[in-house]
């Protein structure tokens, strides 16, 4: 029965996004009731250097899934992560993000190894062994005390580091910002986590694995949106979708160490 | 990071005799640069721990019922402000933000967090200027004028107590602003000697221009002055961010983070000139925000033809493009003027100029207690004689820094400290 629901649920998320794109598409359509006037300043003037843009051929789908990600947020993501630090003490809030925040070290150990980045590798290994141990199975973070600082890689990086180009700017249901290969390398990390998590199967010997491996998965959810503060259309800056499609894409290019366009 | 640590652990230890040292002309803000401070602000380990969790609620309100909202702006359901309150009958602080700014900026939030911990309850408002505030509660949907931003802000801040009233004891009632939100608070409490629907007991200017025109020429010069001038800022941006992303590839950086800024800014990457450019070029993205966001309310044809209805999915980039290129003077010459004076035949230019000043109602300014003016030595904003000015017309009142550039220090503790006692004052004058 539960099964049923969540399901349902999973199948419903791509329904809504397609419903919500096609009403994008309809409003496209409309008619204006007035005739246009060519506006006093145009881009025919402008003879400078386009800045601050990314490639991003599917601009009108990504605004859609943009705004598909606000309603999201609206009506059932932020209520539910609303409800959860209000039930929650804010100490036991922190000691779960760092619970979580400890399970991302392997993404971040299997990528380091990918790209074969020894001293990297040996950080972020020492920060899995010390914090699973010492910090309680991860619900502390002394390795930074020790002065092992945190390594945020995914595959996307890995594929990126090994030279394949970010591709067009995409923008995904609820996770939000990507690229084609990041999107790509997001999929790759979900598929090890998973391999690991059913080779380990910490929860197999009950009889409640699976009610017990969603509410992980779903908690994990809930907390990775509360550690992030962004909000869509919070800025009130009319070109933010432009702003945050180049500040994630800028961070991540740089980030890479990839070469970058000189003038 | 581990020195920064060291110092805030010593500042710990030390604080009771800061006092003493504040007396002495003792002032531990770090950056002695007026454009590094503007951009880096305050060391995290310099900003006093705040809470992290403190009660507050998002008030959405309908200040001009029956407004139409265009379809790009489908978001936008009301004025956004941020409530924070507390459990008893407490003072209440209005914030406004600085140019472009909205009710839940960092620094505006860490001013509503300090007064909120020394018991007040406080509602932080958007800058008329902040596209928010010019689709839901701008009467002319062009801002940029302090006497009709002012009556905007007003009848925002009535809905907001209307809606708030019920819910909280109020003693009395105080506000503030910083930057273009200092201005704004002036104007705000000369309309309510004439509407006293709060009497607010006590206004706090922080970081004011003393005439807008003046202070936004002087921004606009730090453009001007990038190779090329400012119609090549595409160039000078794109030769920026080169150098900023080798800096990081030559470093063993862990991320863009604090620590990676700190150290751009110790390495010196960017020349004097350039950091200037960087706050020019920072000032006119967010000025094509409010052109954007105006054109389309008001339907001008400056930057979208007109007519033009903009749905969700159109890509705005190309107005981003056009409208940064369009400096505050052909803002100022081809659509706010131009307005002004369409509502107003007679309006010369030098008169509407003269309007957006604090000396325009000096008078006032000068005569009442009530108010309080805190600013730093290098704001740039502020030519030598503005500066001068200040000083005279808040006298006793004004309290002026040794350094922080333009709002770098407003979140140093210090800093904080003088803001949290400033309203306190108000409180202790309402007790006796």
């Amino acid at each position: 029965m539960k099964t049923d629901n969540r399901c349902r649920a999973v199948l419903m998320l791509p329904a809504l996004t397609l419903a919500l794109g096609l009403t994008g598409c309809a409003t496209t359509g409309d008619k204006p009731t007035t005739t246009e006037e060519p506006a006093r300043h145009t881009i025919s003037e402008f003879s400078d250097q386009r800045f601050a843009e990314v490639d991003d051929p599917w601009e009108r789908f990504n605004r859609n899934i943009y705004r598909f990600n606000y309603y999201f947020d609206k009506y059932l993501f932020l209520p539910v992560v609303s409800s959860y630090e209000f039930v929650t003490p804010t100490v036991i809030q922190k000691r779960i993000s760092s619970f979580y925040n400890n399970l991302g070290e392997v993404k971040n150990l299997t990528n380091s190894l990918f790209q074969l980045k020894g001293e990297e590798l040996a950080t972020t290994f020492g920060r899995f062994l010390t914090n699973s141990t010492i910090g309680v199975g991860g619900l502390f973070d002394p390795a930074t005390e020790f002065g092992l600082d945190r390594h945020d890689q995914d595959f996307g990086k890995t594929l990126g580091y090994w030279g394949v180009d970010s591709g067009p700017y995409l923008v995904l249901p609820i996770v939000g910002p990507s690229s084609l290969r990041d999107a790509g390398g997001l999929a790759v990390d979900s598929g090890i986590y998973y391999g690991i998590y059913s080779a380990i199967d910490p929860f197999g010997f009950t009889d409640n694995s699976f009610p017990i491996d969603t509410g992980i998965t779903t908690l994990g959810a809930i907390d990775t949106r509360h550690q992030q503060s962004f909000r869509y259309y919070e800025s009130g800056y009319p070109f933010e979708y432009s702003m945050v499609r180049f500040f994630y894409h800028k961070k991540r290019e740089i980030e890479l160490g990839k070469p970058q366009p000189t003038d | 990071m581990k020195h920064l640590r060291f110092l805030y652990i010593a500042c710990l230890v030390l604080l009771p005799l800061t006092g003493y040292a504040a007396d002495e002309g003792y002032y531990g803000y770090p950056l002695t640069g007026s454009y590094e401070a503007t951009i880096l602000g305050t060391p995290v380990d310099m900003i006093p721990e705040l809470p992290a969790k403190i009660p507050t609620r998002q008030l959405v309100l309908d200040v001009i019922p029956d407004r139409i909202r265009p379809p790009i702006f489908f978001y936008d359901e009301g004025l956004r402000c941020t409530f924070a309150y507390q459990d008893k009958k407490a003072p209440l602080v209005f914030l406004i933000a600085g140019a472009g700014g909205s009710d839940r900026g960092t620094k505006l939030l860490t001013v509503m967090k300090a007064l909120h911990q020394a018991g007040f309850h406080v509602i932080t408002l958007p800058s008329p200027t902040n596209s928010n505030f010019i689709v839901s509660a701008s009467g002319s949907r062009v801002p940029g004028h302090l006497t009709e931003d002012a009556a905007d802000l007003y009848r925002a801040m009535e809905a907001a107590w209307q809606k708030v009233k019920g819910d909280i004891e109020v003693s009395s009632f105080h506000l503030g602003g910083y930057s273009l939100g200092a201005s704004h608070a002036a104007f705000v409490a000369k309309l309510d000697e004439e509407r006293q629907i709060f009497n607010f007991r006590k206004v706090l200017l922080i970081n004011p221009p003393v005439s807008l025109y003046n202070s936004v020429t002087r921004i606009e010069e730090m453009i001007r002055q990038i190779p090329g001038g400012s119609k090549k800022q595409g160039v000078f941006f794109n030769k920026m961010l080169s150098r900023f992303s080798q800096f990081y590839r030559s470093g063993n950086f862990v991320a863009i983070n604090d620590d990676f800024l700190y150290s751009m800014y110790t390495n010196e990457l960017f020349s004097h000139e350039e950091t200037a450019g960087l706050i020019g070029l920072t000032f006119r993205i967010s000025l094509a925000g409010i052109i954007f966001s105006s054109d389309v309310m008001t339907n001008s044809g400056y930057v979208v033809p007109k007519n033009r209805v903009l749905h969700h999915t159109d890509p705005l980039f190309d107005y981003f493009l056009v409208s940064t290129h369009l400096s505050y003077f052909d803002f100022f010459n081809e659509y706010f003027y131009p307005y002004f004076q369409s509502m107003q035949p007679g309006l010369t230019k030098q008169a509407l100029i003269d309007s957006l000043s604090l000396q325009s109602i000096e008078g006032y300014l000068k005569s009442s207690p009530k108010f309080g003016m805190m600013t730093n030595e290098n704001d740039f904003i502020l030519t030598r004689a503005e500066l001068n000015y200040l000083r005279q017309l808040f006298g006793e009142r004004g309290k002026i820094y040794p350094r922080g550039g333009h709002l770098g220090n407003l979140e140093y503790k210090d800093n904080l400290t003088y803001i949290v006692n400033f309203f306190k004052q108000g409180g202790e004058h309402h007790e006796n």
